[in-house]
């Protein structure tokens, strides 16, 4: 049966590697999309509907096509057409500089009729608002039902009883590189596109069918990207825009969104409205849940979000609708629908807990069926030091007020088929490991390295990968739902291991020995029964003359499993007078099985307890009901943090088996809910409401006094 | 952006003399560019020339003496920041120069255009909303989102000032020369900034042939201390909520002078007499310091999403009153 091996046989598995690329990326040599430049390079930009709602009446491009330097504009809506968001794409250029793109889409003149727009979830919902999407009866969805046990039978047991409308607003995924692509003819029948983006063979699949080409005369391109979240998997219409103006000019066109554009057609995680109703019995059972809620996706629908969330509750009713506004359409965003349910449900649980006088670290103990987390419960209070938390929330003296919470979360991340990958030994030693996954961001570069490296006795550094071009024909899936790790590096092990021992069958005649009884060393292969019988790497490989070992690898599943459990504890700080949030410490415990690069894990979870604490104390998108555009399409309004933000953050890697299980995106989901408690636990008002910001706080307080 | 000429300054008489061949927009002045720029950019200014300000001599210059400070309109807001006289006698100047944006911005940015930069107001920036502002028949923030927006001195422009140098200067008793077509003339700060019932356009009086050169601060009196509170929801980079201006001549607990000016409360730097009074002649405690709050808010009157700046500013007032008695 395979296996990674127990940890005390590993030189490399499971240790802490510097990522391989780290140092292009730091020294500026790394090569993003944005960074391609090709010889006579056009620059495309789109242009784009500043009108929430409206039908095209005509679209003149005469005066952007009589600009100098312009070489191609194309609509990308029909005349009758409607325009339903604001970003909405309406005609696209390319031209010899950016800043010629920029002006000739300033000269496209477009003829709308405005139609009634609706942006925020409580217009759509009201009586009256204009029905904005024609397949739906008003602006709701169908509600989606699931029931669990009997609810009235669960209240009848519950001893106490919550009742609270949880929110959390409209976020983006805010990619440090926008989205985009370099498109390249190459003849009439060959593509090249650079692609930022998280699937390769995903994108070469959609140019070659929306093209009409032969897949294997599409090569998409990914050495490196910045940042995707979820958001980057297709081509999009800005994909397809950039090859086709390439087409029309049969020159190499850059296309990439501008920041603005990033926030309004790139995707955006829905947001959650939840009223709920609890219960829990005396002896600290949750018996009943009964949950109503909405979320908008945009014009389209998506808008899921979890609930009831990690713990058990017998007897449920959850009821979801998607509500439709006039905004750019909703996309995966890491752990998709979680960090909003587990901010409801974590923050329900602490409420609960209060009302009976329980401990929220006992109470959820008595709730949560995962073992693993039960145990990471004691790890984490233990190192922020629990004992220390208000035993009475706000009761904390002076003007700053400090509290503590906690929050958890789920996740699968087992992986799955679909990874063709390649390991080759070279007679002059080298070794090359080719898939064509890609790497974005989480190191998946440096893991096979690892793998191979340390299969055959090398250093990471002796293994040239390449991930992120689909031209060697290796398939690999999106990176998506924390599934690339688990999905390659089974392949990649199986892959090394299966050149290993064809390379051992080349040298076992050279060395005399059984087959069996060959190891390798550290650049050395030796034979086990008679250790007088070593030889170095190189000359081993010498042996193959003037022929290489290249091997293909399977999707082994005892390599991998499904499932990640992870608690968060937070401890803040409150300026009670300006209503000013500092978070102290975040104590992160994630378990992910066997985490094949430690350092890289760690960074994985500081990245997700980053972002996750975005989500909970600054990140909100703001529409504006009058003009039907978003207000903060910027990074100055659309706040982020950045240095003043981010608390000590101990990321504990909790191990538990030695398969492979995925961590993109767990870590970021029980951040903003053991913020939010926390925050409870030191001011003694709960806000119900993300992002946490002063105002709230503030007001918060007031109406306590 | 769109398209513009550059032109480099050999003197004041050549920049004014260039202000004055047109009226607002047409001409505009470029030191740091931290703000312009990104205007240009979006299409809020579409000036037809540029004039580059950092070729004047002499004009970066920060200048500390027994009778005060004198500052050109080109020293960077870093250089006013880092000044060790200003460190160490006019504290509150250092540290709203501390706070402003980011060491990358306040590298270049400087004080003339720290003090005429235009407002955040996320309407007025938006180029495709013809606001009141720019000409427009309403001020969206007043049935729109108005969670950054003015809580006193609005009507009918509800921006808010964005400087930070300013209401910490005007604390101080700065004053600031001013050179046209005609001359230099001085005038004090605070009278230099105004409000929208005033012009609803600009946010200063000066005309469009005139350019800010030179701030004189006063030497502080003995015995006063000196500071800038400013609440934020991000550390860095990021505009103040509101924030407090305050210098106090004190004896002991008991404040002889004070001024105490707010920002990121109203269309211009907000002077609190009210507050001011309240502390005056008073040893402060507990009880004056909160007195002093509620008297900067008096005449606040709230919007629909920014009631919280209110409490804030009250909060801050009080806390530095108490500061200055501690």
């Amino acid at each position: 049966m395979a296996s990674w091996g127990e940890a005390s046989e590993s030189r490399l598995i499971g240790k802490r590697v510097t990522r391989l690329s780290g140092k292009d990326k730091v020294t500026g040599k790394a090569k993003y999309t944005f960074d391609i430049n090709e010889p006579g390079m056009l620059y495309g930009r789109i242009l784009r509907s500043e009108t929430a709602h409206a039908t095209v009446l005509g679209i003149d491009l005469s005066e952007a096509e009589a600009l100098p330097g312009v070489k191609a504009v194309i609509p990308l809506i029909e005349v009758g057409n409607k325009l339903r968001y604001q970003g909405q794409e309406i005609a696209a250029v390319a031209a010899e500089t950016d800043d010629i793109a920029k002006d000739a889409i300033r000269l496209i003149y477009v003829d709308l009729e405005e139609l009634p727009s609706v942006v925020t979830e409580a217009d759509a919902m009201a009586a009256d608002a204009p029905q904005i999407r024609e397949d739906w009866a008003g602006n709701q969805s169908e509600p989606n039902v699931r029931e669990d046990g009997d609810i009235n039978a669960g209240f009848a047991e519950a001893a106490v009883e919550v009742e609270a409308t949880y929110h959390t607003p409209v976020q983006t995924h805010v990619c440090l590189e926008t989205h985009g692509h370099v498109a390249k003819w190459e003849d009439e029948q060959n593509l090249t596109v650079w692609a930022s983006t998280q699937g390769v063979f995903g994108v070469r699949n959609d140019f070659a069918q929306h093209f009409e080409l032969p897949a294997n005369q599409v090569r998409v391109i990914t050495e490196h990207m910045g940042g995707g979240f979820g958001s980057k998997f297709g081509p999009g219409i800005e994909g397809r825009t950039a090859v086709e103006l390439s087409r029309i000019t049969g020159k190499a066109v850059k296309l990439m969104l501008t920041r603005k554009d990033e926030h309004l057609v790139a995707g955006n995680r829905p947001s959650m409205t939840q009223q709920v109703r609890a219960g829990a019995t005396s002896d600290g059972r949750l018996i009943a849940y009964d949950m109503k809620g909405y979320g908008t996706g945009g014009i389209s629908s998506g808008a899921g979000f979890t609930g009831p969330y990690v713990y058990h509750v017998p007897n449920s009713r959850a009821e979801r609708v998607n509500v439709a506004v006039n905004a750019g359409n909703q996309r995966a965003m890491r752990a998709p629908g979680h960090p909003q349910g587990a901010f409801a449900m974590d923050s329900l649980m602490d409420e609960l807990a209060e009302k009976l006088g329980m401990d929220p670290v006992e109470f959820r103990r008595i709730n949560d069926p995962n073992e693993v987390r039960q145990a990471q419960y004691t790890l984490g209070a233990q190192e922020i030091g629990w004992h220390r938390r208000n035993r009475v929330p706000g009761s904390g003296t002076g003007v700053k007020k400090r509290g503590m919470g906690l929050g958890s979360g789920q996740w699968g991340g087992g992986g799955g088929r679909g990874t063709e990958a390649r390991v080759t030994i070279n007679a002059d030693g080298t070794v090359e490991a080719v898939t064509g996954t890609q790497d974005i961001g989480t190191g998946i570069r440096t893991v096979i390295a690892m793998i191979v490296a340390e299969e055959f006795g090398l250093d990471t550094t002796d293994v040239r990968v390449k991930v992120g071009d689909s031209q060697p024909g290796l398939p690999s899936g999106g990176s998506g739902g924390s599934q690339t790790t688990p999905s390659v590096a089974p392949v990649i092990k199986t892959a090394a291991a299966a050149a290993k021992q064809k390379l051992f069958e080349r040298i076992a005649p050279l060395l005399e020995a059984p087959l069996g009884d060959l190891r390798v060393g550290r650049g050395t292969i030796y034979v086990v029964s008679d250790r007088t019988k070593t030889i170095t790497w190189k000359q081993a490989t010498g042996q193959l003359g003037m022929e290489s070992v290249s091997e293909g690898g399977t999707w082994d599943e005892e390599l991998r499993q499904n499932g990640a459990a992870g608690t968060q504890f937070a401890e803040v700080e409150i300026d009670t007078q300006t209503g000013a949030l500092r978070i102290i410490k975040i104590v992160a415990v994630q378990d992910c099985g066997l985490a094949l690069n430690r350092l890289t894990t760690e960074s994985q979870i500081n990245g997700g307890v980053i972002m996750g604490l975005g989500q909970a104390i600054l990140e909100e998108r703001f529409m504006d009901p009058q003009t039907g555009r978003m207000l903060n399409a910027n990074l100055e309004d659309y706040k982020v943090p950045g240095t003043f933000e981010i608390p000590e953050i101990q990321s504990i890697v909790f191990d538990t088996h030695r398969k492979v299980t995925g961590v993109g995106e767990p870590p970021c989901i029980p951040t903003p809910g053991a913020i939010a408690n926390a925050v409870y636990n030191a001011i003694g008002v709960r806000i119900r409401s993300l992002p946490i910001t002063p105002d709230k706080i503030l007001d918060a307080l007031a109406e306590k006094a | 952006m769109e398209k513009f000429s550059y032109v480099n300054a050999t003197s004041l008489e050549q920049v004014t003399s260039l202000l004055s061949e047109s009226g607002w927009g047409e001409v505009m002045l470029i030191a740091g560019g931290t703000d312009l720029l990104a205007e240009l950019k979006e299409y809020i200014e579409t000036p037809k020339t540029l004039i580059n300000l950092k070729t004047l001599p002499g004009m970066d210059s920060i200048e500390a003496d027994a009778s005060g400070l004198r500052i050109g309109a080109l020293a960077t807001v870093a250089d006013i920041s880092m000044h060790p006289t200003i460190q160490h006698h006019y504290t509150v100047l250092s540290q709203a120069a501390g706070s402003v944006a980011t060491p990358q911005i306040r590298n270049v940015g400087t004080l003339g255009g720290n003090l005429c930069q235009r407002p955040r107001c996320w309407y007025y920036r938006d180029e495709a909303t013809d606001c009141l502002k720019k000409g427009g028949d309403i001020c969206y923030a007043v049935d729109g989102l108005s969670k950054y927006h003015a809580i006193l001195g609005g009507d009918p422009v509800y921006i808010v000032h964005p400087s930070d140098l300013a209401p910490a200067l005007i604390a101080l008793g700065a004053s600031v020369k001013i050179v046209g077509p005609e001359g230099e003339k001085s005038m004090s700060l605070e009278e230099f900034f105004t409000l929208p019932a005033a012009n609803p356009f600009r946010e200063n009086v000066l005309e469009p042939n005139e350019i800010v050169v030179e701030v004189s601060v006063p030497a502080p009196k003995p015995n006063t201390r000196s500071f800038y509170l400013k609440a934020r929801e991000k550390g860095a980079p990021d505009f103040a909520l509101s924030s407090v201006a305050g210098v106090f001549e004190m004896d002991g607990k008991t404040c002889k002078t004070a001024s105490i000016v707010l920002g990121g409360v109203a269309p211009a730097p907000w002077r609190s007499k009210e507050a001011e009074a309240a502390v005056t002649g008073k040893m402060i405690d507990e009880s004056v310091s909160q007195q002093a709050g509620a008297e900067a808010v008096i005449d606040a009157q709230p919007m629909n999403d920014n009631a919280y700046k209110v409490t804030l500013t009250q909060n801050l007032v009080s806390r530095a009153a108490m500061m200055a008695a501690s």
